[in-house]
């Protein structure tokens, strides 16, 4: 396969459904988990029988304008939700609610980043609106029948749409990363692609650098992950651009990718044309958010990815690296900020957060919110480390103790007896045992042969058990060479 | 703005309606008759009207993030007209068909 | 007061009456005197321990759209055949925590699109007055049953006159409350920003006491009111002339245009007599867009229809064509075998308004001008005016099978309308006979002023006196 990228260039928009975080759906009270038998999280108004009339969840509208606020959108003192038309068995009323002319916030911007790269890639989003989630249609289940499970019907759905402005399968995963980052940490959603709560629509389209006027486009569906989403994209783009080089044209349609495979294929034909004959729900009056609200909403969402980003590099000054590690997700943020700030050094808090905490919470596939070790107690194990109380070995074992036994570190540091000691008339007291043991060395080492400090350091070490401060019995050597 | 009998066809198409050949022109022929008589109000001024004048002023009232069901006296499989193992059946689409 | 039980089993006696069903004037679609027995005990029991029941024992027939029970809800359309709603109306919960009864489901047009009653796919419902005419429609049955005699109240359901058309048609009182009065929640959408539950009643006191008790806010339907509900009429003594004195009634030149038949005016002159002796002031007003209220409503409530039918697929309730091959053939079946013309005929247009190309045209200068509409009822309630009096329809009840032409059947909706597209209150009650076929006013007042609509009902309604049905 050719690199299609010097000739041509990519263009993507994307448009990403994220499931809100409700106890209840977005038009009734039913229950919005996951996993219950099919249809029992259903009532008259989700199931759409005759007469039943939908109710709009409060959590929803506040959670919709955090999201909206924190990607950077004005959201609208009016909204207005419409009813978008289409058969579908998995569509209860025969349309979706949704919002079309007047959605609940507009014009935001996303700085995405793409790893490794210093500047920030600026990407307007159109719209943020608010809608219904569909049920669930199951194909494959029974013979010459589709199994419709509604537990999901009327789930509150946020959808933000970009304007086309990813030039790169790289810069749309880098979107999409960012996003989902924001959206974490305004706290709104799961936002798992493998659970189905953000779901991406990409819509690509190839053109020749420099050609100002865009492509046909096609809509690459069936992506379950970010990196599925940039593979995906770069093998629709890259179909594009053969059918371009070989004159033919670019037909509107929709692609699946079959991850598998890993190729795009075109979507079995709809059996429609689609008209969705939007109008304003005559069943909901318009949406009217107060400034006073949306102010209140905005002073109580957290801190975002980027400007926590800033304050870390200047507060601890660590690397890009240590940054995108330890703020990509908020809780390990926070936790790593607890750490830092307790234990003073942000680096050795960033060493460690990445490094032993990271691997314990993967190892155990447990949540930082649930992990055993607090911030405060990290940060006065690396404080003994610094200060010469624990040699990293040692303070390794301790932190996996910790972790089992939920104890302080003083605490276990003493139980396993492996605090270092750094106390010069003991250290020294070893020194002159082990000269007594190694009388060839030692003679030698006097008359100065520097090579074997190695040699008694080891000793040394070896006598205490460990527990003495290599850096210390070094120094105290020095003083018996010539 | 008269519609065709392919436009009808259309329409129905849309609204998951068949129509029998034999009946679409006296259909037709209805609904241009309908339609005739509102295009007296391509002729009205609404200048005056804003875009969103029809909603009401006050807006809509929410309700709390509860779970607390609509009571039925019934179960979604049991009420419909196909059911097994709590799904709700549906004969396929005919471009899903068993591949 | 006679006992509760007797009363209910009188009234499903009635209900049940050969005369009244498929082979008479088709007035009940379904009864269930087992459940209606029993609710009428538990209300007796309740009433008995000294439960305040403004309603207790009152036998209530209710449209065939709006959700109960113990009874089909079928719409009068095959696509609903058999039926029964698993949840209720609010407005039915209503109804019976104040101790009401209910009896029966009346017949109506199909999904209440129409204005005879001839649509149901029971069957056409007779008038009661003269069986060889229409009851009006779409609530027909209910207007029926309440000047039949089977019973005093029945509730009907409004999207552009369906209840007070029949009302007038059979010589009742009929009620559109302000939109957002009553809740919604049960009723069957036709018109969801049209739509209102009504009531039929043989006296005004009737309607406005079953209307208030069904009235306030729901929290499910968010299109309802929260506006205070008024104190219930004392029903005691009966219904007296009360002075007018003060209150400006306006009579808009629009409804009463020279092709109206001269009888009727005449009934309604007298009417506007009666008022004037009662010390209302009456002034001339002019609506000067109601012309166009005909075309705005046949394009609104079409289209919103198109969207609420959506919902009747074969897939979760109701019937389901049977061995459709695939999912199209299944739909296209049940939908097509389960809808009557008149409401494929709607659809048709409802969508075809909606879709791409044709919305601004249609859809959206329909909305514009039906703010127009309602800026001539906010213009005249501004200057001074409280009430507008009117005929209810152009002509008395028509014959059965009289009306053809779909258009010209919309055409009798010509005076309703309005109200319903500017979601005011009216009232419709007996003013008279042409002809030995009742002839029904109209009064319409502003947003939430029911009070003052049914003070002035009341107060014509006993200064007509017999004359009301003569």
């Amino acid at each position: 396969m050719s690199d299609w990228s010097k000739k041509y260039e990519m263009v993507v928009g994307l448009e990403v459904h994220v499931q809100l975080k409700t106890r209840s759906k977005a038009f009734c009270s039913c229950s919005a988990d996951f996993g219950a038998p099919p249809n029992v999280n259903t009532c008259p108004v989700c199931l759409g029988l005759p007469g039943a009339l939908p109710v709009l969840n409060a959590e929803a509208v506040r959670l919709a304008v955090r999201a909206a606020i924190a990607l950077g959108f004005t959201v609208n003192p009016k909204s207005v939700f419409a009813r978008k038309n289409y058969f579908y068995p998995d569509l209860p009323k025969g349309y979706q609610i949704s919002q079309y002319d007047q959605p609940l916030a507009v014009n935001g911007t996303l700085h995405a980043r793409i790893p490794g790269d210093a500047d920030t890639h600026p990407i307007a989003i159109t719209r943020l609106h608010m809608e219904e989630d569909a049920g669930k249609s199951v194909h494959d289940r029974y013979p010459h029948m589709t199994a419709i499970d509604l537990n999901r019907a009327g789930v509150p759905l946020i959808e933000i749409v970009s304007e086309p402005d990813m030039r790169s399968a790289a810069e749309a995963g880098a979107y999409l990363r960012t996003l989902k980052q924001i959206l974490e940490y305004a706290d709104v959603s799961d936002v798992s692609m493998e659970e189905g709560s953000l779901r991406v629509d990409a819509n690509v389209s190839a053109r020749l650098h420099g050609e100002p006027k865009l492509g046909t486009k096609t809509e690459v569906k069936n992506v379950n992950s970010f990196s599925a989403v940039e593979r995906s994209l770069q093998s629709e783009f890259d179909r594009q651009c053969e059918m371009l080089e070989r004159g033919q044209h670019i037909l509107q349609q929709t692609m699946i990718w079959d991850a598998s495979k890993g190729t795009v294929r075109p979507a079995r034909s709809k059996e429609e044309s689609h008209d969705y004959r939007y109008f304003p729900e005559p069943d909901l009056p318009p949406l009217l958010l107060a400034t006073e609200f949306v102010k209140k909403i905005e002073s109580t969402l957290p801190e975002l990815p980027q400007k926590m980003r800033e304050r870390f590099s200047s507060e601890f000054g660590i690397t890009d690296a240590e940054l995108d590690a330890v703020t990509a997700d908020p809780r390990i943020a926070t936790y790593f900020e607890g750490v830092a700030r307790a234990h003073g050094d942000g680096a050795h808090a960033a060493k460690w957060v990445m490094g032993e905490v990271a691997a314990a919470l993967n190892e155990s596939a447990t949540k930082i919110q649930d992990f055993p070790i607090r911030s405060t107690q990290l940060a006065e194990l690396l404080d003994m480390i610094r200060d010469g109380k624990l040699s990293h070995t040692a303070a390794k074992t301790v932190f996996g103790t910790m972790r089992t036994t939920g104890k302080t570190a003083p605490v276990v540091a003493a139980e396993l007896s492996v605090t270092q000691v750094g106390d010069d008339s003991q250290l020294e007291q070893w020194i002159e045992e082990v000269f007594a043991e190694l009388p060839e060395e030692s003679g030698r080492f006097r008359a100065g042969e520097k090579k074997l400090t190695g040699v008694l350091v080891g000793a040394v070490m070896k006598k205490s058990k460990g527990r003495a401060d290599p850096k210390k019995v070094n120094a105290l050597l020095g003083k018996y060479s010539s | 703005m008269p519609v065709s009998g392919k436009d009808v066809r259309k329409i129905a198409d849309l609204a998951r309606l068949s129509l029998a050949d034999t009946d679409l022109p006296a259909i037709t022929e209805q609904m241009n008759s309908i339609l005739a008589h509102m295009d007296v109000l391509t002729r009205v001024d609404t200048t005056s009207v804003g875009a969103t004048d029809n909603v009401p002023g006050k807006g809509m009232t929410l309700r709390d993030d509860r779970v607390a069901p609509i009571p039925m006296n019934t179960t979604a499989p049991l009420l419909a007209p196909d059911s097994r193992d709590g799904f709700i059946l549906v004969p396929r689409l005919a471009t899903h068909e068993d591949a | 007061m006679r006992n509760i039980i007797d009363v209910t089993n009188e009234s499903i006696g009635r209900a049940t009456d050969l005369r009244y069903g498929p082979d008479g004037l088709n007035i009940i679609v379904a009864t269930n005197r087992r459940s209606s027995i029993a609710a009428a005990e538990d209300v007796a029991a309740a009433y008995g321990s000294g439960t305040a029941m403004p309603l207790a024992g009152v036998p209530i027939a209710v449209k065939d759209n709006i959700a109960t029970l113990d009874m089909p809800t079928t719409c009068a359309s095959r696509v609903l055949a058999g039926y029964t709603s698993p949840y209720e109306a609010t407005a039915i919960t209503r109804l019976r925590s104040s101790g009401a009864v209910i009896v029966a489901k009346t017949n109506m047009d199909e999904f209440a699109m129409g204005s005879s009653t001839e649509s149901s796919a029971y069957g056409p419902t007779r008038n009661p007055i003269d069986p060889e005419r229409a009851p009006g429609g779409s609530s027909g049955g209910s207007a029926a049953a309440v000047a039949a005699g089977i019973v005093n109240i029945a509730l009907g359901s409004e999207t552009g006159g369906s209840v007070r058309q029949p009302a007038a048609f059979c010589g009742v009182v009929g009620v559109k409350p302000t939109y957002g009065r009553v809740s919604r929640f049960g009723l069957v959408a036709f018109g969801s920003s049209l739509d209102q539950i009504g009531v039929c009643a043989r006296s005004v006191r009737e309607a406005e006491l079953a209307t208030y008790v069904m009235s306030g806010l729901d929290p499910l339907d968010a299109t309802s009111a929260d506006v205070t509900v008024p104190p219930l009429p004392d029903m005691t003594g009966s219904a007296r002339p009360e002075s007018l004195k003060g209150l400006t009634v306006g009579i808009p030149t629009e409804y009463f245009p020279d092709s109206l038949e001269p009888d009727v005016r005449a009934k309604c002159d007298s009417a506007i007599d009666k008022m004037r002796e009662l010390g209302a002031s009456i002034v001339n007003v002019s609506l000067p867009h109601t012309a166009l209220a005909i075309p705005v409503y046949y394009i609104i409530a079409p289209a919103e229809a198109s969207s609420n039918l959506a919902r009747f697929d074969g897939v979760r309730f109701g019937p389901r064509a049977a061995s459709a091959a695939d999912l199209r053939t299944m739909y296209d079946a049940t939908r097509s075998k389960g809808f009557g013309a008149e409401v494929q005929r709607r659809i048709l247009i409802g969508t075809y308004v909606l879709s791409h190309g044709y919305y601004d045209a249609y859809y959206r200068k329909a909305q514009a001008v039906r703010e127009l509409i309602s800026r001539d009822f906010t213009n005249v309630f501004g200057s001074g005016v409280d009430i507008l009096f009117t005929p209810t329809t152009p002509t008395p009840a028509f014959k059965l099978g009289a009306v053809t032409d779909p258009y010209e059947m919309y055409m009798s909706d010509i005076f309703t309308v309005t109200a319903n597209l500017a979601g005011i209150p009216a009232i419709s009650l007996p003013i008279g006979r042409v002809r030995g076929l009742p002839v029904g006013g109209q009064l319409l007042a502003k947003h939430f002023d029911e009070p003052r609509m049914f003070r002035a009902a009341e107060a014509l309604e006993a200064a007509l006196g017999e004359g009301a049905h003569q």
